[in-house]
Order: structure tokens, then sequence, then C-alpha cells
């Protein structure tokens, strides 16, 4: 008789496919002797856990600290995360597969999400995804994603490139949007929300209204 | 528009730093509130009927008056995870006007009675949440946040928290758990959260629009705010417009005017030569409605009676370039990403309703397969601990009773193209298919003739 072939879908955990090792010991917390932490990273978590009146509830932050240092929530970064908050490894990996910003694989030191939710999408997003994704190419720097909806529907099609809102962006922008990012600048600084005046024109008095959307506001 | 209260020269240069938001008169009403007893606040916010602004519409007033009484620790949640599709309200407070929402987070935490209070910022907002840190930090300095602001007996501390990424955690208990450091899976209800909320504790949550409008209750007093709007919808909000429009943004308007004027008056209307096939209300959450319904007026109960909801405020307009089946499976694929996975019929239902709109597009599905689909929608409804389920059940549900014949249109299409050996209709695998998806409708129509022809 033929095995049943498992699902493609399956979890890929142990004890599914492989059995699992029911003799090891249980994850502990990492032991601060043999866990060597970078110093900045453990005062940085040690404040973010004096903020709560629980420490548990600076797990994503902590996490988001460990990303900048690391790229990536790899399984060092969880290691030494779990051993300034005291918390197992394994629960900080439950937290981390839960967020689409916290990263479980290697990636780009330059994020690039691009939102293709149905504002942006109504607008042409999915073409925007892919020509960014074509001229970042096999790019190493960068991590392009399409992402859900980034609350910036004004500026559609848009993307958040290194946490900077740029939009609403034609195909033409892409490589001025990559070459802006690889190199450190401002990205398409004409084209940054934070620049951008209210739509609504009750909303400024004659005083303010005519100022032109370069001048910005600072 | 003559009332403005919440955009009221919103670009003013500076508007984000202490002096210039003191200098216009901020932090006035925090002085007034103090002077009055929490009970009078509440009074003031209770007759106000403000509802809240994030999506379910609840008075806030009566919210507040949920908390038990007497010294604990209570606590005051600002819900600032903006992640409903379409709405971006809230980004441009935080941005240009943070001290507005500090403001209104200690008078309401003054008539709750709360000590400590959070910012539940969504991570993808770092400009706004910067913004916000450096707002508190001043705020902090001049003491109208910390120890007995003000010197009065009222103490506050506020902390801005930053999500990773999470729809659900806008969700209110999806919130609190994401607050605490675990997985943002949303918890049974009851209990509440006014009477176990964050850390068990009796808690106070409310979206940064509610907030915002707190100090502008306590100037202009609750009554004269009730004036605004229409009896059951009082006051302003703020509706932030996208999609298929001319000038998309953010607009105050004063509810109960009807829709048509935000969309064609304040926004333009759908770009030329084009018609409007259907608009979302109140973010992508919202059952659709048809052009037919652009007279009814802009509030919570009218919107309600035309099968739909105000939820966030957020109009999503989509005009008749777009086919209908991509329009539901672009949405369907949103909350199937976006189930938390918790509850049964929400993770297998979204998962089974973009399984079943894939093969409408593929030229596998038969006319049967809407009722089929149809009736997942109506398991999904009411049946899960949030309402994350019922946020894809609606508007998937009122697109097929709505749109039914080019629902069947496009399977007899996609039944003929597919028997030519030709790619699905429109743009719905056409994520990676530019030329689609500029010209969906093109591809929908010669599609459709084609579909004809062959019958």
């Amino acid at each position: 008789m033929t095995p049943v072939p498992r699902l493609g879908n399956a979890p890929h955990a142990d004890g599914w496919d492989r059995p699992a090792d029911l003799e090891k010991d249980p994850a502990l917390i990492p032991d601060p002797a043999t866990t060597p932490v970078p110093q900045e990273l453990r005062e940085t978590i040690e404040q973010l856990m004096a903020r709560y009146p629980e420490r548990h509830s600076a797990a994503i932050p902590a996490l988001h600290a460990a990303q900048e240092l690391h790229s990536w929530c790899s399984p060092e970064a969880i290691e030494q995360v779990a051993c300034v908050m005291e918390v197992t490894p394994a629960y900080l990996d439950s937290v981390a597969s839960f967020y689409d910003m916290l990263e479980q694989q290697p990636v780009g030191r330059h994020s690039v999400y691009v939102c293709t939710n149905i504002s942006c999408s109504l607008r042409g997003a999915d073409a925007l995804l892919e020509a960014v994704e074509q001229a970042a190419g096999e790019d190493p720097e960068f991590n392009v994603r399409a992402f859900e909806c980034l609350g910036a529907c004004d500026i559609a099609p848009m993307a958040s490139v290194d946490g900077v809102y740029v939009g609403p962006l034609e195909l033409a922008d892409v490589p001025q949007l990559l070459d802006d990012a690889r190199a450190g600048r401002a990205v398409l600084p004409h084209k940054q929300l934070a620049t951008r005046l209210v739509a609504d024109p009750h909303a400024n008095s004659q005083e303010f209204a005519p100022h032109a959307p370069e001048e910005g506001r600072r | 528009m003559s009332d403005v209260l919440l955009f009221k020269d919103i670009d003013e240069p500076g508007l984000d730093t202490l002096a210039v938001y003191e200098a216009r008169g901020g932090y006035a009403s925090l002085r007034k509130a103090l002077e009055m007893t929490p009970a009078q606040v509440l009074e003031q916010l209770e007759a106000s009927g403000l509802r809240g602004r994030g999506g379910a519409g609840f008075q806030m007033g009566k919210k507040v008056s949920f908390l038990p009484q007497g010294s604990m620790d209570k606590y005051l949640v600002c819900n600032a995870d903006e992640s409903e599709p379409g709405t971006f309200k809230d980004r441009e407070l935080m941005q240009k006007t943070p001290h507005t929402l500090i403001e209104g987070i200690v008078i309401a935490s003054y008539a709750a009675g709360a000590q400590r209070s959070f910012i539940y910022i969504r991570g993808e907002y770092v400009l706004q949440a910067d913004v916000l840190d450096a707002a508190l930090a001043e705020a902090r300095e001049a003491g109208y946040v910390g120890e007995a602001i003000l010197g009065s007996d009222h103490s506050l501390s506020l902390v801005v928290h930053r999500g990773a990424g999470a729809y659900i955690c806008g969700e209110e208990t999806g919130l609190l758990d994401s607050l605490e450091g675990k997985r943002g899976n949303p918890r049974l209800k009851p209990p509440f959260p006014a009477n176990q909320g964050l850390y068990q504790g009796p808690t106070l949550i409310n979206n940064v629009e509610t907030l915002s409008t707190v100090p502008a209750i306590i100037a202009m007093g609750g009554e004269q705010y009730a004036e605004i709007g229409v009896q059951t919808s009082t006051g302003t909000k703020l509706v932030s417009i996208s999609g298929h429009v001319q000038r998309p943004g953010n607009y105050e308007i004063e509810l109960g005017i009807p829709s048509r004027e935000i969309i064609y008056g304040l926004a333009g209307g759908p770009p030329e030569g084009h018609e409007i096939k259907c608009w979302f209300p109140g973010g992508s959450s919202a059952p659709v409605l048809t052009p037919a319904d652009l007279d009814v007026p802009y509030d919570f109960d009218s919107l309600a009676k035309a099968g739909s909801m105000l939820g966030s405020g957020a109009i999503i307009v989509v005009d008749d370039s777009t086919p209908i089946v991509d329009l539901a499976l672009k949405v369907a694929k949103f909350y199937r990403h976006e189930s938390c996975g918790k509850c049964t019929p929400c993770r297998e239902g979204t998962n089974w309703t973009v399984k079943m709109l894939e093969r409408i597009d593929s030229g596998e599905a038969t006319p049967m397969d809407l009722d089929i689909m149809a009736s997942v929608q109506d398991h999904i409804i009411g049946n899960c601990l949030c309402v994350l389920g019922d946020a894809m059940a609606m508007p998937i549900g009122s697109m097929i009773a709505k749109f039914r014949e080019e629902f069947e249109a496009h399977i007899e299409a996609a039944r003929a193209r597919a028997e030519l050996g030709l790619a699905g209709v429109a743009g719905t695998g056409g994520v990676h298919d530019p030329e689609r998806m500029q010209h969906p409708g093109v591809a929908y129509e010669s599609a459709q003739a084609l579909g004809e022809e062959l019958r």
C-alpha cells in the first residue's frame, strides 16, 4: 500500500514529518554567562522593560531593537533578547512569527514595502510592485515586499522605503527611489508624505492655505 | 463647511510643537477640565453624544462610565493601530497635531480615573510615532503629563508603544494582548475591557480621532457640540477618501451630509469618462453600496439603514474599470492574510473564499459556487471571537448579492477563455500583469464579448 501523501501546507515542525525529540530538555531562559549580548542592546531592552508595569510588554519593541542590530530576528537575536528579558526564546519566536514587520529570514538592509491593498491597487500598485521587484532584481541590499494597507491611500500608489512614505509613485520613479535608498539619501524628497498638505480646502484658513506643497510645514 | 474642529489650520507650520500649539490656545481645555470634577467632565462627554470614531461607533461617554469607580489600577489605551484599508485620518492627526491627542488622552484619563495610558501606534507609522514621541517629551517637560498635572491631584503616565504590523491589533482585545507582549489574538468577550482589560485591569480604549475630539468638546461644552451633525450622529467626522476619485485625501465633514457631496463635491468624483461602480462607505470591512445609494446621508444610522456602516469613515470609490471579481479577491486576500487563525470560521472561511474566487477567475467555477460562497459568508458572521471574519464576509456577501450578474458573466467568460487556453479574465492573477492591471476593464470586456460569442 502506498503511503498517503502529506499535505503541502502541513506544519513543518518536528512531530509531523520528523519525530520530535522527546528526550531533549525543554527550552530554558538563556544563561547570561554563556550568552553574549551587546551592551547597547542590553541597555535599550532594559530601558524598554522599565517603561511598562509588566516586562513582557517590551517584547515587540525589544525585538525591533534586536532586528535593527541583526537586520532580522535571527536565532542569535532572539537568544539575546530572551536573555535580557528573562523569557524563553520560544516565547519570543511565537511573537516574532506573528507580526509582518519582524523578519523571520535574513533580508536586505533597505526595506521597500509596496502597498498593494485595495486603494493602491485600484491606482496601479500591482504594476508598481512588479517594477520595483524587477529593478531591485537580486540585489541583496533590498527587501522588497508587497504590504497590506499602509494607511496612505491619499498618495496611492505608494511605498514605504525604510519607513519613509512616498507617493503617488509612477513607474518612472522606481529607479530614483532605489538609487536614493541605496545611497542613503532622502528618498524622492518631493514625493514624501511629510511634505503634503491636507486635502480638505476648508481645513486651513487663508493665512496658511496658499503655501505650496514643496515648502512643507517645517 | 463652517465647523472645522479637528482640522482647523492643520497645516500651520510648527503645529506639532508645544509653543505653537499653546499659542493657539492648546491645553486650555485641559486646564478647564482639571477645574471640574471627573464626574463633570464625564457629563460633558455624555452630553456631547460623541460616538467612537474607530469603527464600532459606540458612545464614548457611555464607555467611560462603564469603568468601575474607586481607586485601582485603571488604564487608558489609545488605539492608533489604524490599519483598516482606506483609512488614514489618524495618521494626519498624529503627524500634524500630536498635542491635541495628548491633551485628549489626559482629559479622558481624568474622567475615567486612569493613571497609566498607552498609545498603541502601528509600527509602519514611523514618522508619526517619532512626532508623538517628541511631542510627548515636550508635554512631559511642561507638566501636562506626569505627576500631579498642573498642580491637580491627577497623575498620568503615557507611553508610545509601536506595534509591528498586524491588522488584528486594531481589534481592541487583540491590541491589549499585543500590548502585553503576546501574539495579537483577540480575547473572548465578556469580560469587556472596561472590566478586565490591559493587565486584567479596567481599561478604556478609544480611537485617535475620538480622543482628539475631546479637547474641542470640553472647550465648547458637550451640549454645544451635540448641535453639530444629526441627532444620533453628532459632531464632525474625518473622512478618508481614496480609490478612483480625483482628489483623494482627508476631509472634515459635518455628519449627516449627503454622501454624494463628499464623493463628488469634495473629492471630485471618479476620473473623467468613468462612472462609479460601487463604494465602501466605511473601510473595506463595510458592505459595498452602489451609485443608487449616493444620496444616503453620511452618518452612523443612515448608513446602517442603507445596509452598510460608517465604520472608520473611509470611503473607497471603485469605478467601472474594475471587475468586481478582482475587487472581491483583493478584499478576501487581505483578510486571509490578516486572520490570526484563532477561530475556525474566520481562518477557514477567508481561505476558502479566496480559493473559490480564484476558481472563478481560472474558469473552473459554476454559478452554483456563488451560492456556496454566499453561504460561507453567512457562516462566518457572528461565529468568531472578533469581527475580522465578519469584516470579510460583509463586503463579499454584499458584492455577490449586488453584482451577481457580473459574477456570473465573469464565470462564463473565464470558462470560455479557459477552453481556448487563454489566461484568466481580469487582473486577479494580474498581480504580475501590469498591462491587464492598467486596463482590467478592457480585458474584462473583451473576454465578456468572447464569452457571449461562444455561447
